[in-house]
């Protein structure tokens, strides 16, 4: 078997067997079978929950039968009592928890109805909302009639206005379009993100371990490091195709058990319901590509720390340009036709998330992604040559190493020592 | 399967590690390698195995360079520990040995047959991080002997360990070395360089300051040393022409003397003065050259 291969093997299998690759694996899952189920989960704390009693001083005579009636239809778990023994023994009642609050009715001055709420704590916000609107919406009606509106003016009055917006350009998304296409790819930019910054951490954390325990120049003397970097990159690349399909298998599989429940809510808000193929097939590009630039980056990076404790520090550039770029699209989502969003969506470190979040956003000409592609593909080549460089020399340098200065001094040490 | 190492130099910057060494090792010899640390042997190593290109000169291994074409036929014992402490002893043995070019099976019986050698059969599934720093070299040394390599090189191999570790690796590699292996070894040990060598070079500041035969490297030291206990006083031996060094002992006095001439002279000029309890002639050790050359005390 080719020495690449037996590398690109190990480091597949060493990694998929480590505790530490089971339990995030199975973490991921559940909390994404948990999230999936979430409507299921919800139902099922809320069915036992018992109904919420308000009592209700009315000192107005009339308005409680018309807020019981609209209370009634919107919310079944709320129970109105007319209360008549007064607000002291009320307030006793609230205090032992018999009841959940207190409300109390009156007119003001200009005989439109004010009210206080009164429980344990404030803390319940959703409530006493809902018991406001209520009351906001019979005293529109009651000022209307001081007024003399009739139904019809008061209807015209808060009826809402037709704003509709029209794309001119040719293929441009409508509205609807544009905000299903924002959730999902919202939701896949999250996944690129958390990819490429996982797994080429990953990278160089499995190279500096080598190089710390010494392991390398064992490595380096049956293997040459440039083998060695590139298969260590694809194995890795390998285990992160393991963990994602798994997590996307199962939640394929658990979204469509839950379908029927998901409609409708949080799936249409993120657009799930029609997913454009071609929003996918440039997800996957973009990922992978993204993740053979930060790889090699990071397998440079990790090549030069002789100590396992100095990797994060190491990595930290890397770290930041990954979340300018998360940030940068994420911004972009609110404009993607930004000539800012459009620049930086060529700067290779950037291409990835920026490109992909304006190839789901809008209609863009082919050519485009197309170059951004070419762009990514054109920074891999010369990263993967830069970094194999700097990687032949750095895996040989020991000492106190922990600074960026030290690319130039691996590369000088590639150069001249290792020709 | 000659091991020819022509006017070496290698320079780091203006740092001159190695300079202009030139050493030949033939098959199935054993090499010694000496000198302080920094004295350049690792960096030797290191352009033996094709790791670091040499400035001028040249490594070649029976006339072909060494590079990764010819890593099965090399084993290679770094002077730090290289393993990986979290894997299992197999595994890590099983994957290097395919670096090298050996299959699984091969792999695991070899593996199985080194352990039971040095009796350590039971740590096939241990992690190596587990294992004492003895039992690690042992590992160590599976992993460099593991292909059946036709030169071996082993930095520093018997470091830190105790005497009977010593004796159980120091056999293994004396039966690799009669099974026609060409080992090169450095040693911070004198007497293991004189015990198992028949070649050596002594190092300082990269340069080869001997380098020989055992045999030859000792008679043209010239010099022997001189003890004489008896019951009378010595203390005119000290200045006594052709002594180079003395020291005073409870019995006697050991003289460093330039020849066996000075020898026969002293032996006349004491006889009659007392009673000689021993008079001994001896071969200088390599600690005595190592001395003298490199200007200090190595050990």
């Amino acid at each position: 078997m080719n020495k690449f291969w037996i590398i690109l093997l190990h480091t597949y299998t060493s990694k998929v067997k480590t505790k530490q690759f089971i339990i995030t694996t199975i973490v991921t899952l559940a909390i994404m079978v948990g999230l999936t189920n979430m409507p299921k989960i919800i139902d099922f704390v809320n069915s036992d929950k018992e109904q919420e009693k308000i009592a209700v001083i009315d000192e107005t005579g009339s308005l409680f039968a018309t807020l019981e009636q609209m209370v009634s239809v919107t919310n079944d778990d709320i129970v109105l009592l007319p209360y008549t023994n007064g607000v002291e023994e009320a307030r006793q009642e609230v205090k032992s928890e018999a009841i959940k609050g207190l409300l109390v009715l009156s007119y003001d001055a200009d005989q439109l109805p004010t009210a206080t709420y009164q429980s344990m704590t404030l803390a319940d916000m959703s409530l006493p909302n809902e018991l406001r609107n209520h009351i906001q919406q019979i005293k529109t009606q009651l000022a209307a009639t001081q007024i003399n509106l009739t139904t019809e003016q008061l209807e015209k009055l808060y009826e809402p206005i037709v704003f509709s917006q029209v794309a001119l350009e040719e293929n441009a998304k409508t509205e609807q379009e544009l905000n299903q296409a924002r959730g999902l790819v919202y939701v896949l930019l999250f996944v690129i993100y958390f990819a490429v910054i996982m797994y080429a951490s990953m990278i160089a954390m499995e190279v500096a371990t080598e190089k710390s325990s010494r392991i390398m120049e064992i490595l380096i003397s049956s293997v040459s490091p440039i083998q060695h970097m590139f298969a260590k990159i694809l194995g890795v690349a390998l285990v992160s195709l393991t963990q994602m399909s798994l997590l996307l298998g199962v939640g394929y599989y658990s979204v469509k058990q839950n379908l029927s429940s998901l409609e409708g809510g949080f799936f249409e808000v993120f657009g799930f319901t029609n997913i454009p193929a071609s929003t996918l097939i440039y997800a996957f590009v973009f990922l992978l590509l993204g993740y053979f630039l930060y790889a090699t980056l990071a397998a440079l990076l990790g090549s030069l720390v002789s100590r396992i404790e100095d990797v994060q520090q190491m990595i930290t550039p890397m770290t930041l340009l990954i979340i300018a770029g998360f940030m940068i699209s994420m911004f972009g989502l609110g404009t993607p036709n930004n000539s800012f969003i459009t620049i930086t969506s060529y700067i290779p470190f950037f291409t990835p998330m920026i490109m992909f979040m304006r190839v789901g956003m809008l209609n863009l000409p082919t050519w485009e992604p197309i170059l951004g592609i070419g762009i990514l593909l054109a920074s891999i080549i010369i990263m993967a040559y830069f970094g194999a460089r700097v990687y032949k020399g750095g895996v040989l340098m020991y000492g106190k190493t922990s600074s960026l200065k030290d690319i130039k001094t691996a590369l000088q040490f590639s150069k001249d020592e290792l020709k | 399967m000659t091991l020819k190492i022509e006017n070496v130099t290698k320079k780091f910057k203006d740092f001159t590690a190695v300079d202009n060494l030139s050493i030949s090792i033939p098959e199935k010899e054993m090499f010694g390698f000496l000198g302080a640390n920094g004295a350049g042997k690792t960096t030797t190593f290191r352009m033996i195995l094709g790791l670091l290109y040499p400035t001028s000169g040249s490594v070649s291994w029976n006339d072909q360079p060494i590079n990764y074409s010819t890593s099965q036929y090399i084993g290679y014992l770094p002077e730090e520990r290289g393993l990986y402490p979290k894997l299992k002893v197999r595994e890590q043995i099983i994957y290097l040995a395919q670096l090298r070019g050996m299959n699984k099976q091969d792999a695991l019986r070899e593996l199985k047959f080194w352990l039971e050698r040095f009796k350590v059969p039971e740590y096939l599934d241990k992690k190596v991080e587990e294992l004492s720093k003895g039992n690690q070299q042992k590992i160590q040394l599976i992993t460099a002997i593991i292909h059946k390599p036709r030169l071996l090189i082993l930095d520093e191999p018997f470091s830190g360990l105790d005497p009977v570790n010593v004796e159980m690796l120091k056999d293994a590699i004396l039966e690799l070395k009669a099974a026609g292996t060409t080992i090169v070894f450095s040693s911070h040990q004198m007497h293991h360089v004189e015990e198992m060598c028949e070649h050596l070079c002594i190092m300082h500041h990269g340069k080869p300051v001997v380098h020989g035969s055992l045999k030859q490297i000792k008679r043209s030291f010239g010099k022997k040393n001189l003890i004489v206990h008896g019951d009378f006083d010595m203390e005119f031996l000290k200045n006594y022409s052709g002594v180079t060094k003395s020291k005073q002992t409870a019995e006697g006095i050991e003289l460093q003397i330039v020849g066996e001439y000075v020898a026969e002279k002293i032996l006349q000029d004491i006889v009659g003065k007392g009673f000689i309890r021993r008079f001994i002639l001896e071969e200088p050790s390599l600690n005595d050259i190592f001395i003298e050359k490199v200007g200090a005390s190595y050990e």
